[in-house]
């Protein structure tokens, strides 16, 4: 039976705050990540789409754009920081 | 010389000189209401005079669930300049081939004069409605305005582009196919790549119902899909004879700039070998009401072109010589999934479908996209390296080769 999206959802978000602050992702990886986690058999790229979309609805992972689109843990950035300071 | 005091913009007022429109005019004509707008030109300002930008780019911000459609921006200078602290720009996909009410437009002026500093764009390089400037609080408000006004975001970032096309049909009679319904098709079918980034970089479809391509789609566009004919150009003879009547000389005129030379004229009958004709529309241009385009249409679809950023300009070549446009589209939306596939599996992080073609080699990308190679994939003889047709060759050349070598 394949690998329910919740369950992908987990393994997500666990290793984006791993390495939250050393190294952003991209869906791309984390899809990839998960295939090799789980193995093609249980998980597939469809289940993965599924899986990034749980964490953004929840709001438990925002997208960034950084020169390319990331997913990462909702944080304030540098930026809106230093405009909220000024 | 005298002080020119603290809202004085001598060299933004240089911009509003000359027969041109001036958008130093239109953001001062918002200045003595919103206060985002008088900020904006007193940093710009600062920014021509000390010849440096002052905006930041990027960020966290956006919809929720959303990941394109807001481009986050912040001021370097917040303290000097308040109320552009947070100037954040949002995409607005834009109805296929501009198309609005008068109502429409009016309530999308509505909604960002309330929320944010009422400057638009319209429209982008990509297509979109462009709001320009307001802060995060602003976002969600402004999104659910927009969606009971029914419009949504576009697409920014790592993601499929808002999709955009020519007028089409709607106004224009060589329009080979309906690139306003495509156009909508794809913009519906792949919502999530919309608003949802999941490619390496960005992908950029243009629908141009002729070869014109008004949108300029063979540059513009990751994906050029550009209506074409493959049966033969009608002709009305009492038609080109009307032309020369009044003054078109064929040869110099027609002839002269066909680029195959697949035209000719012996006084009475205009004839035209069509099997030569690369579409390039002059003749049909030149002299509308005589020859028009056949009756057999499609589309030709190329693929790669993107500005430069981080490589160089390309050029969309063509993958698809020629293939029928009509819906559901099922063959064109197989296409560009088993591309989006392998972008996805082997693309880098920011490199667009062309530069990925160029690295791993376009028999490597055909192959793995499951298309055959074809002769009109080769712009010109002997140019193109990549394409090797293996059914060329049978068991054993490769030895006979070796021995005529030796």
């Amino acid at each position: 039976m394949a690998v329910a999206p919740e369950e992908v959802a987990d393994a997500m978000y666990a290793m984006v705050k791993e390495y939250q602050g050393r190294k952003k992702f991209k869906a791309g990886d984390l899809t990839k990540a998960m295939i090799e986690k789980f193995g093609e058999a249980e998980c597939d790229k469809k289940v993965c789409k599924a899986a990034i979309r749980a964490l953004m609805d929840s709001g438990r992972c925002v997208y960034t754009y950084f020169g390319g689109s990331f997913i990462e843990i909702p944080h304030v950035e540098g930026a809106a920081e230093d405009a909220a300071k000024d | 010389m005298a002080d020119p005091g603290d809202n004085a913009t001598p060299l933004l007022d240089e911009l509003e000189k000359g027969p041109w429109p001036s958008f130093v005019t239109e953001i001062k004509s918002m200045a003595s209401e919103n206060k985002m707008c008088k900020d904006l030109l007193g940093q710009l300002e600062k920014s021509y005079r000390e010849k440096r930008g002052y905006w930041k780019h990027g960020g966290i911000v956006g919809v929720m669930g959303y990941g394109g459609g807001v481009i986050g921006r912040y001021s370097f200078l917040a303290e000097e300049y308040p109320n552009v602290a947070h100037f954040h720009t949002l995409r607005i996909n834009q109805p296929s081939g501009w198309f609005y009410t008068s109502d429409a437009i009016r309530g999308l002026c509505d909604v960002w004069e309330k929320h944010g500093s009422g400057l638009t764009n319209m429209h982008g390089s990509t297509g979109d409605i462009v709001f320009l400037g307001t802060v995060t609080d602003e976002l969600e408000p402004t999104f659910a305005e927009l969606t009971e006004h029914g419009f949504d975001l576009g697409g920014s970032g790592s993601d499929m582009r808002t999709p955009s096309c020519c007028v089409g049909p709607a106004r224009c009679e060589w329009a080979c196919y309906d690139t306003l319904h495509l156009t909508n098709d794809l913009t519906q079918t792949f919502q999530d790549e919309l608003h949802r980034p999941a490619f390496p970089y960005k992908f950029k479809f243009k629908m141009a119902g002729c070869p014109n391509d008004c949108v300029a789609s063979i540059a513009r566009s990751d994906m050029s899909i550009i209506g074409t004919w493959r049966d033969d150009i009608r002709i009305d003879q009492a038609e080109v004879k009307k032309y020369v009547d009044g003054g078109i000389n064929i040869h110099k005129d027609i002839y002269a700039n066909c680029p195959t030379r697949c035209i000719s004229w012996d006084g009475e009958t205009l004839t035209i070998d069509n099997a030569n004709c690369v579409k390039c529309m002059h003749c049909i241009n030149a002299m509308p009401k005589a020859l028009r385009p056949g009756t057999d249409r499609g589309a030709t679809i190329l693929l790669g072109a993107k500005a430069p950023i981080v490589e160089g300009a390309l050029l969309g070549s063509v993958l698809v010589p020629f293939i029928k446009i009509e819906p559901p589209y099922t063959e064109l939306k197989d296409l560009v999934e088993r591309i989006w596939d392998f972008w996805g599996e082997h693309g880098k992080n920011r490199e667009r479908v062309g530069e990925l073609i160029q690295r791993v080699g376009l028999g490597n990308f055909l192959e793995a996209i499951e298309v055959e190679p074809l002769p009109e994939m080769v712009a010109h003889p002997r140019e193109n390296p990549y394409v090797f047709y293996e059914e060329y060759f049978e068991e054993g050349d490769e030895d006979e080769e070796e021995e005529e070598d030796e």
